[in-house]
């Protein structure tokens, strides 16, 4: 074995970018925790993967997809009077809400539908909660011609009308799920029940970096795209690379698509931000700050549950926050402590919310409002020299109603 | 010869009602009293993601009286003080039984007189979350093939199964249609030229025909669904109607051949 094997063997053994295994796992989290008609499909669906990962022609399908229908790459933004406002490290945004479709969560659903016709399922199903993913994954149905199915908790149906309409106008079937709370973790259930009925023809596109193995993996590095492209233009644009990496955490997908890229830079922190909804000691959905690990929905990972295993529901003013688990990946780097997690509250994410309003011309999303929040708080503790860059995942057009409910505005 | 082993020395009916929902034990003694050979007592889970709207319902109408997981372990050693013959698996998903630890669980099925649990949501690949625990007590991993299970994977399903294989016959969730006859029994052909552990088929089987023509082919039925809507229906008042369905469903069952 020559010294260069042996290192590149070492740097593997010694990077966060390694995982999952090969049963999925990444540490104790992750792996394939579904019943067994599903078995013989996740298996499968990982086999199509690995081929597409190995042929440039889906590579290069995605990159276009990405760049001429999606809009990327998606700017690096420096927030000069957000920085000047908070007094202390520079802040800069990578702007995914400048997305098609206004999210990061479009990068996911173009790759998952190409792998779906790749594999010739003719028919997509996806969950949904605040409905961000479901149009998302509704837009590419359309984009390819696939019949889509979208499982709605009838709560989150009735509390996000517009994201309905917007899915329907798209040709999608979107279905109220009234079992259990009739929220997002319904809605996954429901999804599960139908793949498991239809498992000859139909595509699940999960819209986080969560459930069975592979797509925790898969969802991940379709999203990297968001980091692959914020390095380039980090060390383009400054020359060098952050020091604080900040994005908020639902699932997780639009913090490992920013975080996974620079984990092996030990000069970059990484600050995931959890729903605190209305304070950790109440209803919140901070899984990693307020869980404990089990299994659901085809992983294990941190859960918000009570001390008999059942699931308890998750709140935050953000609906796409709202969920009880976490992607597994982020279990994994929460105990290896390379990122650091935090909460925020329901009342600071509505003033990260307007402060980003005032003082940027954006209209942030209520996920990534958690975000701004705790930048925020961690910039004035930094030196000006220092550089934050946070993960502006979604815009908040989507979000009016409620802010102007929550700020006690009728509209 | 264990309890389960004895129940399927001739084709066996396998009875399946939610711990929690209506007056449990009562429920089981029915079940008993009717020809049950093999009882199966679901734990309740806020996400039954394998269920169909009976058994759903079912656990939401146990866990909204709290339902906890002593009570199901005084449920099942109460059974088994008052049946010492009639063999008791616990059916569930995976977060309750683990959120102890996997042999805090083993443990408690030992002391209860549990004779094997159905994980629903632990396949083969995960088996170390949970199946090690129960065979170091003795309690059977009772596993489920599918109809996607194929030739190449089913060895690794029967790896390290025991006390009976549930051949779940339709891909799909609890309580809708049942399976084409002539698939289940190819099926079970397959799975019977595989294993010399019992074969039970259950899955959209509701009636004493459905039953007696699947009792021609395999070492058991599993009844759930069915049995739930009359809990649904009758509720404290259940065991009544629980016997007479299963009563026609055990002489079903013990005559098919």
């Amino acid at each position: 074995m020559t010294d260069a094997t042996t290192d590149t063997m070492t740097d593997r053994a010694n990077s966060f970018r390694n995982q999952p295994d090969e049963q999925g796992h990444f540490g104790d989290y992750g792996g394939r925790y579904v019943a067994e008609t599903l078995m013989p499909l996740v298996l499968d669906l990982e086999r199509e993967y690995r081929a597409a990962q190995a042929d440039p022609a889906f590579k290069a399908e995605f990159d276009d997809l990405l760049e001429h229908y999606v809009g990327r790459p998606s700017p690096l933004y420096f927030a000069e009077r957000l920085t000047d406002a908070l007094g202390g490290a520079q802040v800069w945004f990578k702007r995914d809400e400048l997305n098609h479709t206004g999210a990061h969560k479009i990068n996911n659903c173009i790759g998952q539908i190409l792998l779906a016709i790749r594999m010739g399922k003719t028919r997509i199903i996806a969950e949904t909660g605040a409905g961000q993913h479901g149009v998302a994954t509704a837009t590419v149905c359309a984009r390819f011609g696939l019949p889509c199915v979208i499982y709605m908790g009838a709560t989150d149906v009735a509390r996000q009308q517009p994201n309905v309409f917007r899915m329907k106008l798209l040709g999608a079937e979107v279905i109220p799920v009234t079992s259990g709370a009739a929220t997002l973790k319904d809605a996954m259930n429901e999804g599960l029940r139908d793949w498991v009925a239809n498992v000859h023809d139909t595509f699940y596109i999960i819209g986080t970096a969560a459930g069975p193995h592979p797509y925790p993996e898969m969802v991940r590095d379709f999203q990297s795209i968001i980091g692959i492209e914020a390095r380039a233009q980090m060390l383009s644009r400054v020359g060098r690379l952050p020091d604080l990496l900040v994005a908020c955490i639902g699932g997780g997908s639009n913090a490992l698509g920013l975080f996974h890229p620079f984990l092996d830079d030990p000069e970059v922190k990484m600050l995931g931000v959890e729903a605190a909804g209305h304070g950790l000691d109440k209803a919140h959905a901070a899984s990693l700050t307020g869980g404990a690990p089990g299994v659901l929905h085809g992983n294990k990972t941190y859960l918000l549950q009570d001390e008999d295993g059942q699931i308890t529901e998750g709140h935050s003013i953000s609906a796409g926050l709202d969920y009880p688990g976490i992607g597994p990946e982020h279990a994994w780097l929460k105990e290896n402590g390379r990122v650091e997690y935090t909460s925020v509250t329901d009342d600071e994410a509505l003033e990260g919310f307007q402060l980003l309003c005032r003082t940027e011309g954006i209209i942030p999303a209520l996920e990534p409002s958690h975000a701004i929040a705790a930048v925020a708080k961690v910039a004035k503790t930094m030196p000006n020299d220092a550089i934050i860059l946070a993960n502006l995942c979604g815009r908040g057009d989507k979000d009016i109603f409620t802010v102007a409910e929550a700020l006690g505005v009728e509209i | 010869m264990t309890r389960l082993a004895n129940a399927f020395a001739k084709p066996a009916l396998v009875c399946f009602v939610t711990a929690g929902d209506g007056d449990t034990a009562a429920n089981l003694d029915a079940l008993v009293e009717g020809g049950a050979d093999v009882i199966e007592l679901g734990m309740p889970f806020t996400d039954p993601m394998a269920d169909g709207p009976a058994i759903q319902e079912a656990n939401i109408r146990s866990l909204a009286k709290g339902t906890t997981t002593a009570d199901i372990f005084a449920i099942a050693a109460a059974f088994r003080a008052r049946h010492p013959d009639t063999p008791l698996v616990l059916m569930g998903y995976a977060n309750p039984m683990i959120r102890r630890g996997p042999e805090w669980f083993a443990n408690q099925c030992e002391a209860a007189g549990v004779d094997g649990v159905i994980c629903v949501d632990i396949p083969p690949e995960e088996d170390a979350a949970l199946g090690p625990a129960l065979r170091a007590k003795g309690v059977a991993p009772i596993r489920l093939a599918t109809p996607t299970t194929d030739a190449a994977r089913l060895p690794q399903v029967l790896n390290g199964s025991g006390g009976f294989l549930y051949y779940v016959s339709v891909a799909g969730i609890t309580g809708k249609q049942q399976a084409a006859m002539a698939s289940i029994e190819d099926a079970v052909a397959r799975l019977k030229a595989a294993t010399d552990i019992p074969v039970a088929v259950g899955f959209g089987v509701r009636t004493p025909e459905q039953a007696s023509a699947i009792a021609k082919v395999a070492d058991g039925v599993v009844v759930g669904s069915a049995l739930v809507e009359l809990v649904a229906e009758h509720g404290e008042d259940a065991p009544a109607a629980l016997r007479e369905l299963t009563s026609a469903l055990a002489h079903a069952v013990h005559s098919a051949r």
